[in-house]
Parts: structure tokens; C-alpha cells; sequence
């Protein structure tokens, strides 16, 4: 049904118009949309910011960057935006937004006024995580913010609480957001709609709402012993007044390890829902790929300190959180053949969003092997803090969430604007974008081997041949980045409209396929009921 | 899949390659177009070696297997060589194999992981100390067992090196150490935390302020060590090298020698508290 049918039937599609519209909103589409909307913001100012940093790493010596805070300020602000703001935001509050009331047949969120200031803090701290690189000299701390330079006395000036404050903020969104998520899921699904019937998406984001909602305290609370440590006089983290620099770094990465788990588990949903879709088949061995991510969340909560092999923990203590992050790739492994298997036996459609669900695949199995290797606390001597671990991160939540990210975007645009992506352009795209993350990234496995350590302005001569390959790959990189927005613009523009509920065929069995494309400002009026399978029964009945 | 990019290597580092710095005998920092990790000069570091080269067969071999898989699957099950889907959904036997398969893998990998773990845990009948400070941006060493001397080690200023000295690893005072000696190395830091990395001897640990860490290392060959600072400590992170030079045990004791007079001004303790104090306000 098009857009217009839905639109003349204004009963149904009645909604505040203009600004109001935007930021008085309580509409779980709307807010989503404005979720993606500020990751894309968010997005371009991180992107630019790594850009500038493979430009001063092109060529050994200082070109560009004489100011080295200023280097690491960028360092920080890179990696802050890309987690907390371009990819958390696009997955949990955009896509889980979107589709997780549509997926489990419930009208809206549980709290949609809670919904509206989840998203307005986040763009309040994105505002102030962009203030705190420019008052001051900004916070030259490296997204660990690890004390004792994150002190008073080694970053003066207000940039670091600035930093702080965000965090806050933004802890308090997600904290918010996970509420609402959990409420949502657990009471407000269709009537046969039970648990082991939700799509694997929907479970995703339950598993995530959760990490979030027992991890973000943490850093809660270790930011605000930060933050009077800094400013009125405690001594948590200094150890001239009995603190601990280590407890920070326990406390921070308590966070800071389930906080990855946040950035991929969101993409295992996208994923899982691109691959069944485009194979045609329902997802290989359901039961096992919701609960390896349930099991993924609960043992990421108790690895945590292989993040400080270095810092001097017991042999014993190191053994043990080898022997965990060690078992996390069993789970993993769960996913990756499962996709596999989905494929197998399909009949496979390499529509955009399936190319970049392969993608996904390939970065996250060369990413996962690198993390087997750098659970290993024996070998991680050679590795803590190289470039090692720059490529390892990077391929496993950062470019392969991006991917995920491009696959969930390719995936649900038409549901969600009622226009289809250009498909020659979008595959050219993927390609270009795919080759570029891999020189980009690939050749930091060489420089993490040969020591060059992470974090540098400048490196000793002998690094220079993979850092330029690396840099050149942040240009192609940059090029299909500049390529995605522009689809993202001409398909606003002049996509060509999607006219049916589902364009996808057979393959896409999910709830949010039964409503009109775009999907209209409310659904689910009358309540679908779910039969077997997942397929409602009945069908959901918004206007018509 | 490194082993057959490795023949690559020369080629292009033929024609792209700058002056490459002057090889000695034993130089422990990285070559040009360098792909794998720098050569041991330590058993811990030989074992690092072994250890790797077991993952690396591991970690391609996984990657290849998913990678054949994709492929095939991609190619013999598209939308035109298979029109219709299956719809199998569970297959209990493939599901118990492909756990219980990681499961092992990672028992064959967790035990000559566990053995490296303990081996370069502890010093164990060594025979001298060395103790490390770490300052934003330098380092000093003192030498507890050769009458308590010690000596800043500032970094060389790229006007000044000699031909031959390496950018951003060359330092005025460097380390010396005996080979085939076990050391103990005790770090600490009086301000930020810095960590002291030189990675051709498989060294890399945290100067954390408040703390000492403590390591071991034994050089098995004569020759010159570089390392960089490893853990972000400020706007100069990047100019705060560390420059190991190992020597014959005669070499050493005569450097000593030398060292306790050039370093007499000293007062002999390892961290100046006043100075510290004063630095931490």
C-alpha cells in the first residue's frame, strides 16, 4: 500500500507537524529515525577525525599535526563518537527503535516520553563531547581515560570534566533507553508472540538492553569518583592519597568489555535477520543463536581484565580471565556457523544488504581469530597496546558493526522512508567501502608485530611502508563513505518508491513486512496474533 | 596465507623501500615492510615465537575453512543454481560438532598458552636487578646491585643523532646489560603511567605510579634493543624510547665501572621523593 492511501486515511497517520513534531516526539519510528540521524552527525565528525589522523601517519616525522595533544585529543573524541555516538545510537536507537515494537506486534514503545528524552540526552551529551575537545586543550586521555593522566594535574582545565559530563549523559540515555527496551519486550509482544518466536533481532537488543543496564552504572560510578578526584580532592585513583590507578582500569573495563558486546550483539540481530532473509530460509538452529547471545552477554561480564594483562595481576588471576575470554569464541563460533548454515541449502539473493551481511561475516572471522590470540596472556606481551590490537578491534566491532549497520540501513529503508536504495550504486558501494576498511585495517596487524605501539603522532622510520598502505586505504575508505551518504541523500531524494509491504519476497517473514511500506505513524491498531513460525494469524490492520 | 604474502615482500620493498637504517649483527627494532614479529632475543620472546607460529597455523586454518565455506556457499546455493530453499531448521549432530570442535581447538591452544603464561611470569634465581622509573618523558634506571647508581635516559632530539642512530628510539644514556645473565626488572612510575616495552625481548609491562612490577628478562645475544613507551602518557607519548644495550658480562663490568663514577652525583636513592612529591602537585 502506498504512502498516500495511508496518509488519506488521517485518522490512523494523525501527527503533530513541523519542529513539534521532532522534538515533542513519543513515536518509536520518529525517534529512530532522529537516532539515525545523529549517528550519521556523529559519524561524519569521527570519520574526518581518523581521516586526519592516517594523514599524519601517511609519512613518518610531523606534517600536519604539531600540537601532539591536540593528537590525542583527536584520538579520544574518535573513539567516544564512534562508540557512544555513531554506533550505538544507529543500532540500539534507530533500528532497535524502529523495529523492535513493529518485529513483536506492539504498537509502540512501553514509555515513549522516556523514549523522547533517551534520544534529546544523547544529542545533549554529543553536544558536549564536541565542547569538551574544544575548551581547554581538550581531553588528551585516549577513550580509556585512564588516570592518573586524566587527573587535574596532568589534563588542567575543564575539557576532561566536559568529557565526563557527556558520558553521563549519554550513560543516562542508554540506562533509560535499556529500561524501555526490557519493558517493551517482556510485556508488550503480540498475543502469540512468545519468547522462542521472537525474531533474533528483537532478542538481540533484549540481550543488549541488558549489558547496558547492568554495565553503565559501573561507569557511573567510576566517572563520578573521577570527577572528584579531579575537582574536590579525593584520592580514589591517586595513589599519594591511598587510591589506585588500577581500580579505575578494573572499574572502566568492568564497563568497557560488555560495552563491545553492546556494539556487536545489536549487529548478530541484523545480521541474523539479512541472512534468513535472503536465503530464504529461517535462521539455522534458532534456539542455539539466541541463547549464544544470551551466554555471550553473561560470560562478558567476567573477562573484563583481559584488557590489563600488563598492569601487573597475578599469573593465577591472568590464567583464569585467559581461560574465559578463551571460551567466549565457542558461542561466537555458534553464530558464525549458523549463518553459515542458513546459507546452506538456501537459495541466496546478493541484494545489497546481503553482500554486506558476507562482509560482516569475513570481518568478523578475521577479527574473532585475532581475539583468540590476544585472549592468550602469555602472547599478549607482544601485543598489549600495538597496532595489534588497533586492527584487531577495528575489524571485529568497528568496521564489521559499520557493516552491520550498512546492512540494517539497505535492509529496512524502504520500510522505513517508503523509497528504495539506487542497487548498482549501493553494490559499487559495498565494494569500494569493503576493500577499503581491509587495506586500511589488515596491514596494523603487520605494525602491531613488528611493535609499533598504538596512540602515536609520529613512528620510527621502519614502520613507514604499512602505514602509508594503511593510510591509502583510509582514503578509499573515506571515498565509499562519502558514497554512502550520498545514496543516503538521493534516496530521500529520488529512490524509487516502494509500493509493496514486503519487497523482499518469501524470504522476509518478520512482522514489520505486514505493515504498509513506509510503515505508517501508528501500527499495529488491532493486535496481531501470532501463530507458529512467527507469522501472525490475523493481519495487522492499520488503515484499509 | 603470511607465509605467501612474505615472498611478496622484498619486491616491493625493493621498489619502494627508503634507506633502510645500517643492519648490524644484532639489532632489535623493526625492518622495513617488517610482517611479523622481531626476532627473539630472549627465551621468553622464543617461546612468544613458538606460540604464534601455533596460532597463526590455528588462526588461517579457521579463516580458510569459513572462507571455503562461504565461497561454496555462495556460489552453488545463489538464488539461480538453487531456486528452491530448503527448510531444514536444526540439525542437533552439526550443532553438537561445531561446539564441541572450538572446544578443542581452544584446549590445544589454551595449554602452550598457559606454560608461556607462567614461564615469563616471575624472575627465578636471578642474579641482578634492574630498576626502571618511568617520567613524562623519560626514563631512569638504577642498578641496586652495582652500588645503587643511576641515570636519566632522555631521548636523543632528531638534530642531533649520529648516522645510523634511528629516529624516536635513541636515547643519551642507554641500558646496559649483561647477556646470559637472569635479571630482575622492577618498574614503577612518579607521575603518569608509562609502560616499558622492548619487544625483540618479549618485554612489556606497566610503570604504573604507586606500584612496582615486577618481570624478568635474559638476553641471549649481544646487541642493541629498541622499544618505545607502551601505554599512553601525554602529549609527549611518543618521544620517550627505551634503547637496551645487551653486552658480554667483562663488557659489563667494566661499564659499570665507568658508570659508577660518571653517575656518582647521585645520592643513590632510586626515586627522589621531594622531586616526585613536588611533580605530583
Amino acid at each position: 500500500m502506498a504512502y498516500g492511501a495511508a496518509a488519506a486515511h488521517g485518522e490512523h497517520d494523525h501527527h503533530p507537524t513541523g519542529w513539534k513534531r521532532w522534538v515533542y516526539s513519543t513515536n518509536h519510528k520518529d525517534i529512530g529515525t532522529m537516532y539515525i540521524w545523529l549517528s550519521f552527525v556523529a559519524a561524519i565528525i569521527g570519520g574526518a577525525m581518523s581521516w586526519y589522523i592516517r594523514l599524519e601517519l601517511a609519512h613518518p616525522g610531523i606534517q600536519y599535526i604539531d600540537d601532539f595533544q591536540f593528537y590525542n585529543v583527536l584520538v579520544t573524541a574518535h573513539g567516544f563518537l564512534m562508540v557512544f555516538f555513531v554506533v550505538m545510537p544507529a543500532m540500539i536507537g534507530g533500528f532497535g527503535n524502529w523495529f523492535v515494537p513493529l518485529m513483536i506486534g506492539a504498537p509502540d514503545m512501553a514509555f515513549p516520553r522516556m523514549n523522547n528524552i533517551s534520544f534529546w540526552l544523547l544529542a545533549a551529551a554529543l553536544v558536549l563531547l564536541v565542547l569538551s575537545t574544544v575548551v581547554g586543550d581538550g581531553p588528551g586521555t585516549g577513550w580509556t581515560v585512564y588516570p592518573p593522566l586524566s587527573n587535574a594535574n596532568y589534563q588542567p582545565g575543564p575539557s576532561v570534566d566536559f568529557g565526563i559530563l557527556a558520558l553521563h549523559v549519554a550513560g543516562a540515555s542508554s540506562i533509560l533507553g535499556a529500561v524501555n527496551f526490557i519493558v517493551t519486550i517482556f510485556n508488550m509482544r503480540a498475543p502469540g508472540m512468545t519468547m522462542h518466536r521472537m525474531p533474533l533481532f528483537v532478542w538481540a537488543i533484549l540481550v543488549t538492553a541488558f549489558l547496558l543496564l547492568l554495565a553503565v552504572p559501573v561507569l557511573a560510578g567510576a566517572l563520578t569518583m573521577l570527577l572528584t578526584d579531579r575537582n574536590f580532592g579525593t584520592t580514589f585513583f591517586a595513589p599519594d592519597g591511598g587510591g589506585d590507578p588500577v581500580l579505575w582500569q578494573h572499574l572502566f573495563w568492568f564497563f568497557g568489555h560488555p560495552e563491545v558486546y553492546i556494539i556487536i550483539i545489536p549487529a548478530f540481530g541484523i545480521i541474523s535477520q539479512v541472512i534468513s532473509t535472503f536465503s530464504k530460509r529461517p535462521v539455522f538452529g534458532y534456539l542455539g543463536m539466541a541463547y549464544a547471545m544470551v551466554s555471550i552477554g553473561v560470560v562478558g561480564f567476567i573477562v573484563w581484565a583481559h584488557h590489563m594483562y600488563t598492569v601487573g595481576l597475578d599469573a593465577d588471576a591472568r590464567a583464569y580471565f585467559t581461560a574465559a575470554t578463551l571460551i567466549i569464541a565457542v558461542p561466537t563460533g555458534i553464530k558464525i556457523f549458523s549463518w553459515l548454515a542458513t546459507m546452506w541449502g538456501g537459495s541466496i539473493e546478493f541484494e545489497t544488504p546481503m553482500l554486506c551481511a558476507i562482509g560482516f561475516i569475513w570481518l568478523f572471522v578475521i577479527g574473532g581469530v585475532t581475539g583468540v590470540l590476544l585472549a592468550n596472556a602469555g602472547i599478549d606481551f607482544a601485543m598489549h597496546d600495538t597496532y595489534y590490537v588497533v586492527a584487531h578491534f577495528h575489524y571485529v566491532m568497528a568496521i564489521a558493526a559499520i557493516f552491520a549497520m550498512f546492512a540494517g540501513w539497505y535492509y529496512w529503508i524502504g520500510k522505513m522512508s517508503g523509497r528504495q536504495y539506487p542497487d548498482l550504486l549501493s553494490k559499487v558501494q559495498f565494494w569500494v567501502f569493503f576493500i577499503g576498511v581491509n587495506v586500511l585495517f589488515f596491514p596494523q596487524h603487520f605494525l602491531g608485530l613488528a611493535g609499533m605501539p598504538r596512540r602515536i603522532p609520529d613512528y620510527p622510520d621502519a614502520y613507514w611502508g604499512w602505514n602509508y598502505v594503511s593510510s591509502i586505504g583510509a582514503l578509499i575508505t573515506a571515498v565509499g563513505t562519502f558514497m554512502f551518504f550520498y545514496i543516503v541523500w538521493y534516496t530521500y531524494r529520488s529512490g524509487k518508491p516502494v509500493t509493496a509491504d514486503n519487497p523482499w519476497g518469501e524470504g522476509a517473514t518478520t512482522l514489520e513486512w505486514v505493515v504498509p511500506s513506509p510503515a505508517p505513524f501508528h501500527t499495529h491498531e488491532e493486535l496481531p496474533v501470532i501463530g507458529s513460525g512467527g507469522r501472525p494469524t490475523t493481519q495487522a490492520a492499520p488503515a484499509e | 596465507m603470511l607465509e605467501k604474502l612474505k615472498i611478496l615482500v622484498p619486491f616491493i620493498a625493493l621498489g619502494v623501500m627508503a634507506s633502510p637504517i645500517a643492519a648490524s649483527a644484532e639489532e632489535g627494532l623493526a625492518k622495513p615492510w617488517q610482517m611479523n614479529l622481531q626476532d627473539a632475543a630472549s627465551p621468553v620472546m622464543d617461546k612468544i615465537h613458538d606460540f604464534h607460529s601455533l596460532l597463526m597455523v590455528v588462526m588461517v586454518g579457521i579463516v580458510l575453512f569459513v572462507l571455503a565455506i562461504l565461497g561454496y556457499v555462495c556460489f552453488r546455493f545463489s538464488a539461480k543454481r538453487n531456486p528452491v530453499p530448503s527448510k531444514t531448521s536444526h540439525n542437533t549432530l552439526l550443532e553438537v560438532v561445531w561446539t564441541a570442535v572450538p572446544i578443542v581447538i581452544l584446549i590445544i591452544i589454551a595449554i602452550p598458552g598457559m606454560r608461556l603464561l607462567y614461564f615469563h611470569d616471575r624472575a627465578q634465581d636471578y642474579e641482578m636487578t634492574l630498576k626502571v622509573t618511568g617520567h613524562q618523558w623519560y626514563w631512569t634506571y638504577n642498578y641496586p646491585d652495582q652500588g645503587d647508581f643511576e641515570f636519566d635516559s632522555i631521548p636523543v632530539p632528531e638534530g642531533d643523532l649520529e648516522p645510523g642512530q634511528p629516529r624516536l628510539l635513541t636515547v643519551d644514556n642507554r641500558v646496559v646489560l649483561p647477556v646470559d645473565t637472569n635479571i630482575q626488572v622492577l618498574i614503577t612510575a612518579d607521575d603518569v603511567i608509562h609502560n616499558w616495552a622492548v619487544p625483540a625481548l618479549g618485554m612489556k609491562i606497566d610503570a604504573t605510579p604507586g606500584r612496582i612490577n615486577e618481570r624478568w628478562v635474559r638476553i641471549d645475544k649481544e646487541g642493541m634493543y629498541y622499544g618505545m613507551c607502551s601505554e599512553l602518557c601525554g602529549v609527549y607519548h611518543s618521544f620517550m624510547p627505551i634503547q637496551v644495550e645487551a653486552v658480554s658480562k667483562e663488557a659489563f663490568a667494566k661499564w659499570v665501572e665507568q658508570a659508577q663514577e660518571e653517575f656518582a652525583q647521585n645520592d643513590g636513592s632510586s626515586v627522589n621523593l621531594v622531586e616526585a612529591e613536588q611533580k605530583s602537585r
